[in-house]
């Protein structure tokens, strides 16, 4: 299948979301489960990473600002503006994509070829509708509360290792957090975020969802919606990147 | 009533059912067999409104399913009752929790009344002790009596089952195909199985399809169905030892 048509049926899939949707109360409670699968379960992941890539993004410049003209408090100037601009939604995202994106596809790739979307379609349910609206609508949800999180530990980390290594002063990384700081780029990282979720989420469910075959084309399907999902984040972040700053 | 007129399907060139056509009365159990490969299931899906035929009618009491709009379909479809292969119960929620899916989504009744119906149905399938158990621990055998429990809990119409002895030991094979006769009985429903076992062929066959290659070469029941002189339906009969042996012995 060449790249145009899996383009246009992804998005006649999008839209099938959307059209003979079911009850809403069926939704809250789907919506609630996924948020809780994708959200809490997702914690820890995102604290280990998020910690560590603050810690090594302050030693790193530490090591690499060298010039007694350069004031220390640029360290966590710097460490700041990383993390909102792109490590905290990026790469968090990038790392959701292989947690949430791989169990997307997975599960909804399991279910296709055990027939439990063909079970749901025989009832008269719209199963694209039924299974991945309520995971889009949770990821779009939590996943700028995961970033929030990750933002706040990136730049913590980058304080205890800065600070525990002498690289920076406390007083020094405080001032630095808040000198120049741009309001805007808080909410530009949540506008990603809440791209990325959306992308990683139905790009997976799509590839999930039209899984042929048997238990080998389940992995091939989780495979390729989590390279799909990163390409498509990196993409998104440029063009977001272009448009918004 | 479920009527087939002319159904014809391929895929990516290759015929797979070629002018399939076929009346399926209410009460009966009727039976579509041939060997594997031969279309069964892809006409079975063509009926149940899962893939759709290149040209044909399905017509559930008049009402032509792929041609109806999408009202139609959705009323067709919540007069239908299927057991798939597997059973195809949802992973994530207990056996009561399966069989009462349907009426979540599809009627109003209140959770009291919803638990109710769903008992009984297990209680038909004689499992209403495996209730709060998950599909992961129940056996391939439980799994289709789940299904068809979950197929029957909206009291349908039209009951499809597909190849629902398929991976089963021949007791247990046989008590699925008693309770889908029964089943049938009771409700006056229009059931239609694909099946290659020849123990449901002979059991609970009432009207009987054969089809080979994507054609229908014979039609019958099963208390006629080995007097056939149909080359390809004599040599998949007589391929079990033991229509061989009643064969002999009937001569």
């Amino acid at each position: 299948m060449d790249l145009l048509t899996r383009v246009g049926r992804y998005f006649i899939f999008i839209s099938l979301l959307f059209t003979r949707r079911e009850k809403i109360g069926v939704y809250v409670k789907q919506i609630l489960e996924e948020a809780v699968a994708i959200g809490i379960d997702s914690i820890f992941i995102v604290s280990i990473v998020s910690t560590f890539i603050g810690a090594v993004t302050c030693v790193q410049t530490a090591y690499n600002l060298v010039s007694p003209f350069i004031p220390d408090y640029v360290i966590s100037l710097i460490v700041r503006d990383m993390t909102l601009l792109e490590l905290a939604p990026t790469i968090t995202c990038i790392v959701l994509a292989g947690k949430v994106g791989s169990n997307i596809a997975s599960g909804l790739g399991t279910m296709r070829i055990s027939e439990q979307i063909d079970a749901l379609e025989v009832m008269g349910l719209n199963s694209a509708s039924y299974l991945v609206l309520p995971k889009i609508v949770a990821a779009v949800l939590v996943f700028p509360m995961l970033i929030t999180i990750a933002g706040f530990l990136s730049i913590w980390g980058g304080y205890v290792a800065g600070t525990l290594t002498g690289a920076i002063t406390p007083e020094d990384y405080v001032y630095g957090i808040r000198a120049d700081f741009i309001p805007f780029n808080v909410p530009f990282a949540l506008i990603k975020t809440v791209v990325f979720a959306f992308l990683i989420t139905s790009i997976s469910a799509f590839r999930g969802y039209y899984t042929e075959g048997g238990a080998l084309e389940v992995g091939k399907a989780s495979t390729t919606a989590v390279t799909n999902s990163c390409i498509a984040v990196l993409v998104a972040d440029y063009l977001l990147a272009q448009l918004l700053l | 009533m479920i009527e087939i007129k002319d159904i014809r399907k391929e895929f990516n060139g290759r015929v797979v059912l070629d002018g399939i056509s076929g009346k399926f009365e209410p009460g009966n159990t009727s039976l579509i067999i041939g060997g594997s490969g031969t279309g069964k299931s892809v006409l079975l899906k063509c009926i149940v409104g899962l893939i759709k035929p290149e040209s044909g009618q399905v017509l559930y009491n008049g009402r032509d399913f792929w041609s109806g709009d999408a009202d139609t379909k959705r009323d067709i479809r919540r007069e239908m009752g299927v057991l798939f292969q597997g059973g195809a119960l949802f992973d994530s929620k207990t056996v009561l929790e399966n069989v009462k899916f349907p009426l979540d989504m599809l009627t109003d009744q209140s959770e009291e009344e919803k638990i109710e119906r769903a008992q009984f149905c297990l209680k038909r399938v004689e499992l209403e002790n495996a209730a709060n158990r998950m599909p992961s621990e129940i056996s391939g055998g439980m799994k289709k009596r789940v299904g068809i429990a979950r197929a029957i809990v909206m009291n349908p119409k039209y009951l499809f089952c597909d190849e629902p002895n398929s991976g089963l030991d021949p007791l247990t094979s046989v008590k699925i195909d008693e309770l889908i006769q029964e089943i049938t009985d009771e409700y006056q429903i229009t059931t239609i199985v694909i099946t290659h076992d020849m123990n449901s062929v002979l059991g609970i066959g009432e009207d009987i399809m054969f089809l080979h290659k994507g054609l229908k070469l014979w039609e019958g029941t099963n208390e006629n169905i080995l007097d056939t002189t149909v080359p390809e339906l004599e040599e998949f009969l007589y391929s079990s030892q033991l229509i061989r042996r009643m064969k002999q012995s009937k001569k």
